[in-house]
């Protein structure tokens, strides 16, 4: 009999259907992976499974009997656990605090069950530390221990290999099969293609809220599964050959900055630079200084003396704030679009005129208002943003589109060099191509090009050069020709700055 | 059962829900606490919304008192746009009357035409001084500019209470705690004679433009706004935190030290121990009422005024005490923001019948 | 000399217990991700509803009881707005605040500038005989001793305990805390109830025991002098605790300065805790570390939770 049951499950958020009628069946100890891309529905799925939402029809059962669940606790209580993405921890308290708040029990108990996992799943962690000082695999140690209190039958992990070097995934993947040998079904939600041909023994395929195959992923190629998941062959941003230019656009050399937050990452003798006609990536698992790398780049935290030094087309902008740097031309995407890159409430005129006022958008300190429609237009039509046009509120546009428009932005500053941060993160597979042909196109244009990502698999595509970010150090570059999977993942854990501790 | 959810498209007509929900629960809670206080509703509602538009001189009194309102909350709503809290126009008044005061008090039989006007930039640089301080501890300590403004509003009470004791009190005025009578160049040119309102107004109305041309076509005015509305966003496109919490102080200040000013130049013609009666906390409500847009706050400024008039008309006809203008602002500001869901947030019935 | 002294430790206990008692009601109220800044309007509520059971013939227990109920009602209109209409904090408390005092004043109304007589107090047997100490420290109303009893109390609720931990959850990261079932709405809507209590008890222990007065205005900023102690004392109840008898302490700064005859203006004397205040803010907000550590992370941001 299966442990859990979907029948005809359907949820809407205004006039878009999220999940229509899915229909899924989960075996005891089965890994099952949910595969799909941005915006599939996949986390609509798993948020009802766990009681965050409430389907509006459709029906579950559980061992057979029919399953009503209105909050995360009910869940818990019938034995369905849950791995966040974005973890769910409290950074102030204590990993067993927080182990014995979201479980009910002591904070003594919640330290023998802390330890007592460590020992059986190699889940070791101190019980005693704060969460604040853990990495980021760490906390998901944390969150699945969390998850192992109730004793589930169902845990669902949504994407949990994004804040694991690859050399760490494989460890990974044995406490999954650990825990499916012991009976539990696991629910694992992916994007990534050939995890799932390694772990798991069934994959559901979901395409824009509904469920369109069900398979067995070890007898089905990466390619079926690819074309599955977004209905057509992946595509691939056509790259030419680029004259890099002989002098560096952006030289850095032995920046380290302190973040301001004291559970922050700080920069240590981080040195690169960027030419004319390259694209250079910047792997690294999040959390390990990449942010605070492009605020300080970007100029929102500006060095101060003893920092180091940024010269930009042979000048030095390292004491220099945001504005100056822009006017030197150097344009930015920052990762959060939503809280940086734009203001949800504002059109996407005024939107434009975030970056876009030195354009010559500003005369006698008011706005040109029809200057400033024809520079957001151009923005749309220039990247094929879908809007109902420059009046449109930016928090009506997708994540996708929205991103476009930020790209198309500051790319219509004509600028010397891009940096962009996770530039596709969140967005469906049409804007991320689109996204990263425009980038591979003005490399080809001349253009220098930072492209600061987590997903290893885009870097690998566009970039010339990768280097790799741990623990605010950066390692030396990669040229395209020798960056193997591999040989990146053993950087992502830290191989190099062992080497440099070492030294 | 309701729904809230984030707002995906403009409010649209939503807008008008808050003010006029306001507007109606203050009338709604005068008419119940007068009856309480023994006053029958009709009276009630006779004194407080009808009695300050029957008289010529009733009437001058509300544009009398929506001037120095007016002044202040167009200014604090600049702030207040950008997320800076300057809640001490109170303190900032006093200081534009003490420094407005010091020309007719040391030129006390002064001819000079010139007198009104720099009496007024005086005050205004009073005012932004005082404000200042708190831009200063914000922008180098990262003090709170809240608890900063309101501790300095004690303080401007207590250095006003000083003046009037001692320095500029009056040596002919037998001890009473108050400046001379100002000379006559000091004072406002009356707007309609033979009442109190005075050419105050006419400078409240050219604030209103001033605040609608920064608000709505300035790019100063957009950063500021961008400020408020995300701060990681104004901090991305490089518009200064420092510069924005400088300006919005400074402004409020000014204009509030503006107020003051008049306040002393106008119905008063004296410094006094009294210069105010809680403009400076009205004002901050007038700037909420008018969802902090220019045109939105020249009604507020009103309705707030005729509020005052008609607190005043209770007060001598029915004996009510003169707090219940507090409760009615208090009553004013408290359903205003709880209103502003049905802007802020999309407000649904649902009626999906529970699983 | 011994006697200035033993009246500076009297009147600091007294002038600092309605300080830490509504300082901690806050404290607790802001580790939920709740800022209310309407203390003052609160206090004012309280020390009315106090003041009007003991002219009334009341208990002084019943008294401040009474105000700590008043001051509840008041704090759970402010939490309605801020937590169910999801009100901007800063605005709503403003506006409740204003709502407080002005309903303080109008109750108060009759009552103007009446008086009751003084709590009885409670000197504790051994210690109270002490030289200079005794009267000092164990000679007072038992609210008095009562107090630092309460911050040592917060400080294990919010440290060593379960609600506690459901308190700062709430407050650091409510969408996690909704994400593992806790109800955060809830949880912050009985902390802005707990902290109206306190306020309203000691706005009553001002006006009934160590004003024995009522006026209207009696609160006289005290109430703003609290939402600063929280943020002197950087969301720890021991530092509150020391902070507000500190204050305690400046606001008798005036009296000890005339007893040494120096001509100094009344007013600056008065002005004396103000400028203490933001003299604390401003070397306490300098090490943003301190800050970050202990302040609630969502503070005074509303929260919606996802269904």
């Amino acid at each position: 009999m299966a442990l859990l049951e979907l029948c005809g499950i359907t949820k809407s958020f205004g006039a878009v259907t999220a999940a229509q009628s899915l229909d899924l069946s989960i075996q005891p100890g089965e890994i099952h992976a949910i595969l799909g891309e941005n915006g599939a529905g996949k986390s609509t799925l798993m948020k009802i499974i766990y009681g965050v939402l409430q389907a509006d029809a459709g029906t579950m059962s559980w061992d057979g009997q029919p399953l009503h669940i209105e909050n995360p606790a009910q869940a818990r209580a019938y034995g369905i656990g849950m791995v966040f993405q974005h973890f769910s921890l409290f950074e102030t308290l204590t990993v067993a605090e927080n182990v014995a708040l979201s479980s009910g029990v002591s904070v003594a108990r919640a330290t023998t069950h802390i330890e007592r996992s460590g020992a059986r799943f190699g889940l070791e962690i101190p019980a005693a530390a704060k969460v604040h000082a853990l990495s980021q695999g760490e906390r998901q140690r944390v969150e699945i221990i969390r998850a192992l209190m109730g004793d589930p039958k169902l845990i669902i992990m949504d994407e949990p290999t994004s804040v694991l070097a690859p050399t760490a995934i494989p460890g990974f993947f044995g406490i999954v099969r650990d825990l499916a040998a012991a009976g539990c079904a696991v629910l694992f939600i992916s994007h990534k293609l050939s995890e799932i041909r390694t772990l798991c023994h069934t994959a559901t395929v979901m395409r824009r809220g509904q469920i369109v195959a069900t398979v067995d992923p070890t007898e089905t190629s990466q390619a079926d599964l690819a074309r599955l998941m977004i209905g057509r062959d992946i595509p691939h941003p056509k790259r030419a050959v680029a004259t890099v230019s002989d002098t560096p656009i952006l030289k850095v050399t032995d920046v380290t900055v302190a973040d301001d937050n004291p559970f922050g990452t700080t920069l240590k003798d981080v040195s690169l630079t960027v030419h004319g006609g390259e694209i250079v990536g910047i792997a690294g698992i999040s959390g390990n200084g990449q942010q605070l790398l492009a605020h300080v780049l970007s100029g929102e935290i500006p060095l101060s003396p003893g920092q180091g030094d940024i010269v930009f087309d042979g000048r030095p902008v390292g004491r220099h704030g945001v504005a100056e740097r822009r006017a030197a031309g150097l344009a930015y995407v920052p990762e959060d679009r939503q809280a940086q890159g734009s203001v949800p409430e504002l059109s996407l005129t005024e939107n434009a005129l975030l970056t876009g006022h030195m354009a010559g958008l500003i005369q006698h300190g008011l706005i040109r208002r029809a200057a400033a429609t024809a520079f957001s237009e151009r923005c749309i039509d220039d990247m094929d943003v879908r809007c109902a046009g420059t009046g449109a509120e930016a928090r009506s546009l997708s994540g996708g589109n929205l991103q476009k428009f930020i790209v198309g932005r500051e790319l219509a500053l004509t600028p010397r060099l891009l940096i962009a941060a996770q530039p596709t993160w969140g967005v469906d597979i049409g804007a991320a191509q689109a996204i990263h042909q425009k980038l591979v196109d003005l490399r080809q244009d001349g253009l220098g090009v930072l492209v600061i990502s987590d997903e290893l698999d885009d870097l690998l595509e566009i970039s010339d050069r990768i280097h790799v970010m741990f623990r605010g150090q950066l390692s030396a570059s990669i040229p395209r020709a020798e960056a193997r999977e591999d040989v990146i993942g053993a950087l992502m854990a830290g191989s190099f700055a062992e080497a440099v501790a070492a030294s | 059962m309701i729904r809230i959810e984030p707002r995906t498209r403009a409010p649209g007509l939503w807008a008008a829900v808050p003010p006029v929900l306001a507007v109606l629960a203050t009338i709604l809670a005068s008419t119940v606490i007068l009856n309480i206080l023994g006053v029958p509703p009709l009276d009630a509602l006779h004194y407080l919304y009808v009695a300050p538009f029957s008289s010529r001189f009733n009437f001058a009194e509300v544009l009398l008192k929506m001037a120095p309102l007016l002044i202040i909350a167009q200014a604090l709503a600049i702030g207040f746009r950008a997320r800076i809290w300057n809640i001490g126009a109170e303190g900032q008044l006093i200081l534009g009357a003490i420094g407005g005061s010091l020309l007719p008090v040391a030129f006390n039989d002064s001819v000079n035409p010139l007198m009104l006007p720099a009496m007024a930039a005086i005050g205004m640089v009073f005012g932004m001084g005082w404000a200042a301080i708190a831009a200063w501890l914000r922008t180098r300590f990262n003090a709170n500019e809240i608890l900063v403004t309101l501790m300095l509003n004690s303080i401007a009470l207590q250095l006003l209470y000083y003046l009037v004791s001692g320095p500029l009190r009056d040596p002919y005025g037998y001890n009473f705690p108050q400046s001379a009578l100002f000379p006559d160049v000091a004072m406002l040119p009356t707007l309609i004679s033979g009442t109190r309102a005075n050419s105050a107004l006419i400078v409240a109305l050219a604030a209103t433009l001033l605040a609608w041309g920064l608000t709505q076509r300035s790019f100063v005015g957009f950063r500021l706004r961008v400020g408020g509305l995300a701060p990681g966003a104004a901090r991305y496109a490089g518009f200064s935190e420092h510069r924005a919490i400088w300006m919005a102080l400074l402004i409020g200040g000014g204009a509030a030290g503006l107020a003051g000013v008049f306040e002393v130049a106008g119905p008063l013609g004296q410094l006094q121990r009294v210069v105010t009666p809680g403009y400076g906390f009205a004002a901050i409500i007038v700037a909420f009422l008018g969802g902090l847009n220019p045109v939105g706050i020249l009604a507020a400024s009103f309705f707030m005024a005729v509020i005052y008039v008609g607190g005043d008309v209770a007060q001598t006809a029915a004996g009510v005490p003169h707090t219940v203008n507090l409760v009615l602002q208090g009553v004013l500001l408290v359903t205003y923001v709880a209103a502003r869901v049905f802007t802020d947030y999309q407000v649904t019935w649902s009626q999906r019948a529970k699983a | 000399m011994t006697e200035t002294l033993t009246f500076l430790l009297s009147g600091t206990l007294l002038a600092g217990t309605p300080l830490l008692i509504a300082a901690l009601g806050e404290l607790v109220t802001e580790k939920s991700g709740i800022l209310n800044l309407s203390v003052e309007g609160m206090m004012a509520v309280g020390a009315i509803f106090a003041f009007m059971v003991v002219t009334g013939g009341g208990s002084y227990w019943v008294a401040l009881a009474a105000g700590g109920m008043a001051a509840l009602v008041v704090a759970a209109l402010f939490a309605v707005v801020v937590i169910f209409t999801l009100a901007n904090q800063v605005a709503a408390g403003l506006a409740v605040g204003i709502l407080g005092l002005g309903l303080a004043g109008l109750i108060g109304d009759p009552f103007e500038a009446q008086t009751v007589p003084p709590m009885p107090k409670l000197p504790i047997p051994g210690l109270a005989g002490l030289p200079v100490l005794g009267r000092g420290l164990f000679d007072h109303v038992p609210v008095v001793y009562l107090a630092p009893v309460l911050a040592l109390a917060t400080w294990l609720m919010l440290t060593r305990t379960r609600l506690g931990l459901l308190l700062r959850s709430a407050g650091e990261n409510p969408d996690a805390a909704n994400s593992i079932g806790i109800n955060v709405r809830f949880v912050r809507f009985c902390a802005t109830l707990y902290g109206g209590f306190c306020a309203g008890v000691a706005g009553g222990f001002i006006s009934v025991v160590s004003a024995t007065l009522w006026a209207d205005g009696i609160i006289a900023g005290r109430g703003w002098i609290v939402v600063a102690l929280v943020v002197f004392g950087t969301w720890r109840a021991g530092r509150i605790a020391i902070g507000a008898y500190l204050f305690g302490l400046a606001t008798l700064s005036g009296l000890l300065v005339q007893t040494t005859g120096v001509a100094i203006p009344s007013q600056l004397l008065t002005s004396i805790p103000y400028i203490v205040t933001i003299v604390a803010i401003a070397l306490l907000s300098m090490n943003p570390k301190l800050t970050w550590l202990n302040a609630p992370v969502s503070l005074g941001q509303p929260y919606l939770p996802t269904k």
